[in-house]
């Protein structure tokens, strides 16, 4: 296939970017996305220029580490994937591709469409644990679970921390990302016992931090590519309800 | 010459570890606010270690190359997690799970230390669970079990298909409990380059920040190295693209030895190469084998029309297929262990019955499975895994069989340690994949997990402790020492050298050439011949790499062709060493297969008379051969057999 492609550049975070255009031809339909940037970027150094600059690391989905708006859409025209795992059948040959960083306050581009996503580490700090040493835990069959509980926990926890369902929300919200992390704990109950301090905490941290708040649009839940559930949401404003009375 | 201390302690094999616990030394809590750790990444090993240490009171700095730890490579472990608990009752235990392991290492692993690994198994499930790790659960509560290779009892705990994230996000979360709490400070997208060895003990590092590119020093009284496998020296793996062996082999050209470098795993069930441009290879879990089943057609001319895209796998009758697998082993059917099923598959294509257009593939069919137990129960069961198969291949599991072939997955191999995962230079530790120690030349599946949380949360956490009761007299110290001038100065000339070759071919054109030789020459078969050519192609590799290498853009920036490139000057060095240990090790055992020494049946035939044994290389400067030393293997507890899975 032969592509026109539209990728944002920037130096750093203080530098104004701009969109780039290059053409790439010959590209296998069975490649994945990010093999298709492999193959611009060994062009752009065989001809002395700047590679473009991209987090990316298991290539298979569960990283978190990729994440780049793809024609306007947070990991691209597939749904329930990631960008590394999206594969170059998904466009037509002649296509015309606009490559962008994740854009949110709380996510500064440090070059080109890598971003800083520390702000995610910052929130689960904030008490997205069980506070628990090691070497002092009961036997595992002394904590039963309902089997529906659990399944639904680990709906939650599935998220990989990539900054999509920011990306895609009008305000640039984190609280798909919160309610995934207040949900996974407090439906077990190991993470009963702090569930208030740490729904209030997070939050907190949430605003502070630069998150925009939500207006149950949805797109994160339409975006996220482990298909974490807006019902987190509605869960986390229950737990932040129940804690704030 | 200098012996290796496995230092394993007295006493009968079970009471090993709680001996050791009663007798060693402890740092008392006010002494612990005084030492420093550096811990070198951020999986299961290392945040477990640095979570569980800063917890005990040590101030530790925690180290990542990725932009938060949460993305350490130990996320993409899929299947699960072993341990002795035997809540199936099927007649599960602790020594059970040493001796699966110990034989699927194919008797090439210390007894003590495999023994302390089946031990803590059980506490780590414990563990995970009071973090709110959500395994699978059954319908009255408790949890749920899956088998895997290598192993006649369900033991293995699992989370969907991502158990291993789970897990490191367990971990994750209590090492930012104890970032919030101040016990740990974090570096992210910092890379340690060199090891600072003050007075003949490890005392700091130097590390380059990925953003600045700026060198940086930090100091210590002990450092861990938790920094994962090297894998990725065949440039195609299932590795995460970051993930490499430079923190390992700075030390071990420090001094630290390193041992049984050519033990590699390779992993039966991946989805097959596809093409040139292609960055890496998919895993699929082996907890599929449970359900799948793996076959060839019987016919040659059956395979040449599905190399030539004519049929379909779904086209060849029953009759017409041979599950060579359940043929060849009986008893353990499609669940032998990795190495047995990697090579069948091998001998089959090699043999021209491979099944897609390189004739590089196998079927796993879940055919049978999807009749006798519904779709359902499979979706449930592996949902996740099929959608990725699906997405990758564009072909659909539920209805054609999967395609796979083996992979390089796991190095066995790793920095020597002792009992008390303690490196041949003082206050140096390693641990998890970074080590070599508990799988011997063969990994069983969802064991990886298991030694990562085993060496991160109980292990290293005590047994640093016997080491750091001396240091409780060194205050803490400033990183302006002549030593760390010296280290910096080290790293600062390598890059400079890196940057100034401006040659024409790019990092990863250079790296594809390695991955070759290496998959060629130091793969799934080897031989005396191969590998002599293997160490002079990659002597010819070096030096075409110095003089021609092209990086663009400066040194003292964010510059990831340079990060890549100086990744791979120390993959070509390790590929040497790699080739050296698998020419030196003249039997097959495990994942180390050499065509010269098998039975009459193509299995792999072990020497134990001569080969009983750790090798553990020392580095000898760049222009020297490494000296190779032998730690003795003692079996006591074990008869060392054949390995038997028919």
């Amino acid at each position: 296939m032969n592509l026109k492609l539209k990728i944002w550049r920037q130096k750093d975070p203080k530098t104004r970017g701009k969109f780039v255009n290059y053409q790439i031809n010959n590209i296998s339909s069975d490649s994945s996305f990010l093999e298709m940037l492999d193959v611009l970027n060994e062009e752009l150094i065989s001809k002395g220029e700047e590679p473009v600059i991209y987090d990316h690391d298991c290539r298979e989905g569960i990283c978190g580490a990729c994440g780049l708006y793809i024609n306007g859409r947070p990991h691209g025209p597939d749904s329930l994937i990631t960008v590394c795992q999206l594969h170059m059948r998904k466009f037509k040959d002649g296509d015309t591709i606009v490559i962008e960083p994740w854009r949110a306050r709380a996510f500064p581009v440090i070059r080109d469409l890598m971003v800083d996503r520390g702000a995610f580490d910052t929130l689960i700090q904030e008490g997205g644990y069980v506070s628990v040493n090691t070497g002092s835990a009961p036997d595992a069959n002394s904590i039963p679970v309902k089997k529906e509980y659990a399944d639904l926990s680990m709906d939650a926890a599935a998220c990989i921390g990539c900054g999509a369902c920011v990306a895609a929300c009008k305000n640039a919200s984190a609280m798909l990302f919160v309610g995934a992390k207040v949900s996974h704990l407090a439906l077990l109950p190991q993470g009963k016992i702090e569930a208030r301090d740490r729904v209030r905490h997070m939050v907190a941290k949430m605003d502070e931090l630069g998150f925009g708040n939500c207006t149950n649009t949805g797109a994160c839940e339409a975006e996220c590519p482990k298909g974490i559930k807006l019902t987190n949401i509605a869960r986390l404003n229950r737990e932040y309800y129940k804690a704030a009375f | 010459m200098v012996k290796l201390q496995s230092r394993i302690p007295e006493g009968p094999l079970a009471e090993k570890w709680s001996n050791y616990k009663s007798n060693q030394n402890l740092v008392n809590p006010a002494n612990k606010r005084k030492l420093d750790v550096i811990v070198i990444g951020t999986g299961l090993a290392g945040a477990g270690a640095a979570a569980s240490m800063a917890e005990m009171g040590f101030k530790v700095k925690s180290f990542c190359y990725q932009d938060s730890s949460r993305r350490a490579h130990s996320i993409a472990a899929q299947g699960g997690i072993n341990a002795a608990k035997n809540y199936q009752n099927d007649g599960d235990s602790i020594y059970r799970l040493f001796f699966d392991t110990i034989k699927g290492g194919d008797y090439r692993s210390r007894e003590a230390n495999v023994y302390r690994l089946a031990e803590v198994s059980n506490n780590i499930i414990d563990q995970c669970v009071a973090q709110g790790v959500p395994f699978a659960r059954e319908y009255g509560g408790t949890l749920d079990n899956r088998s895997f290779g290598g192993a006649l009892v369900s033991r293995t705990f699992y989370a969907r298909g991502q158990t291993g994230q789970q897990l490191l996000l367990g971990a994750y979360q209590a090492l930012s409990r104890q970032v919030k709490k101040g016990n740990v400070e974090m570096y992210p997208r910092m890379e340690m380059f060199n090891l600072v060895i003050v007075d003949g003990k490890a005392r700091g590092i130097i590390a380059r920040d990925v953003i600045t590119g700026k060198l940086e020093r930090f100091s210590a009284h002990a450092v861990v190295l938790a920094s994962g496998g090297y894998g990725n020296v065949y440039f195609l793996s299932t590795m995460a693209m970051g993930a490499n062996v430079t923190a390992a082999w700075q030390c071990y050209k420090k001094g630290a030895f390193f041992g049984n470098p050519s033990f590699v795993q390779i992993h039966p069930t991946c989805i097959p190469v596809h093409g040139e441009y292609q960055s890496k290879l998919t895993l699929m879990s082996e907890s599929l084998r449970n359900d799948g089943r793996i076959w060839v057609p019987k016919k040659l001319e059956d395979a040449k029309r599905l190399q030539n895209g004519e049929i379909g796998g779904v086209d060849i009758p029953e009759e017409d297929r041979d599950y060579y697998l359940e043929r060849r082993y009986p008893a353990f059917g499609n669940l032998v262990p990795r190495d047995v099923a990697s090579r069948a598959a091998k001998e089959r294509c090699d043999a021209g019955f491979g099944v897609n257009e390189t004739g590089l593939a196998v079927f796993l069919d879940f055919r049978d499975a999807i009749q006798r137990l519904g779709k359902d129960v499979i979706e449930a069961k592996y949902g996740n895994l099929f959608q990725m198969y699906e997405k990758i291949t564009d072909h659909n599991p539920y209805e054609v069989p999967m395609m796979i072939y083996p992979a390089i997955h796991y190095s066995m191999g790793g920095i020597w340690v002792d009992y008390e995962l303690h490196t041949t230079i003082p206050g140096l530790f390693a641990t998890g994949e970074s080590n070599f120690s508990d799988h011997g030349a063969n990994r069983l599946g969802a064991s990886a997990l298991m030694q990562g949380l085993a060496d991160g949360y109980f292990v290293l956490p005590y047994t640093i402790q016997n080491y750091l009761a001396h240091e409780i007299n060194i205050p803490r110290f400033k990183t302006d020492l002549p030593e760390f001038d010296q280290a910096e100065k080290e790293v600062q000339e390598q890059l400079e050298k890196l940057m100034a070759v401006k040659g024409t071919m790019s990092v990863d054109t250079l790296h594809k050439k390695l991955g070759h030789i290496m998959w060629e020459y130091v793969g799934m078969a080897r031989n005396k011949e191969g590998l002599n050519k293997a160490i002079k192609e990659i002597a010819d590799l070096k030096e075409e790499f110095w003089n021609n290498v092209n990086i663009p853009g400066e040194l003292n920036d964010l510059n990831v062709e340079l990060q890549k490139a100086s990744r791979l000057a120390d993959f070509i060095e390790l590929g040497a060493l790699m080739a050296r240990d698998a020419l030196h090790r003249e039997e097959s055992c495990g994942g180390h297969f050499r065509e010269e020494f098998q039975t009459g049946e193509g299995e792999a035939l072990r020497n134990d008379k001569d080969f009983t044994y750790v090798a553990a290389w020392e580095y000898k400067g760049d222009d020297s051969e490494p000296k190779l030393h032998k730690e003795d293997l003692n079996f006591e507890y074990i008869e060392v057999k054949q390995r038997n899975y028919k």
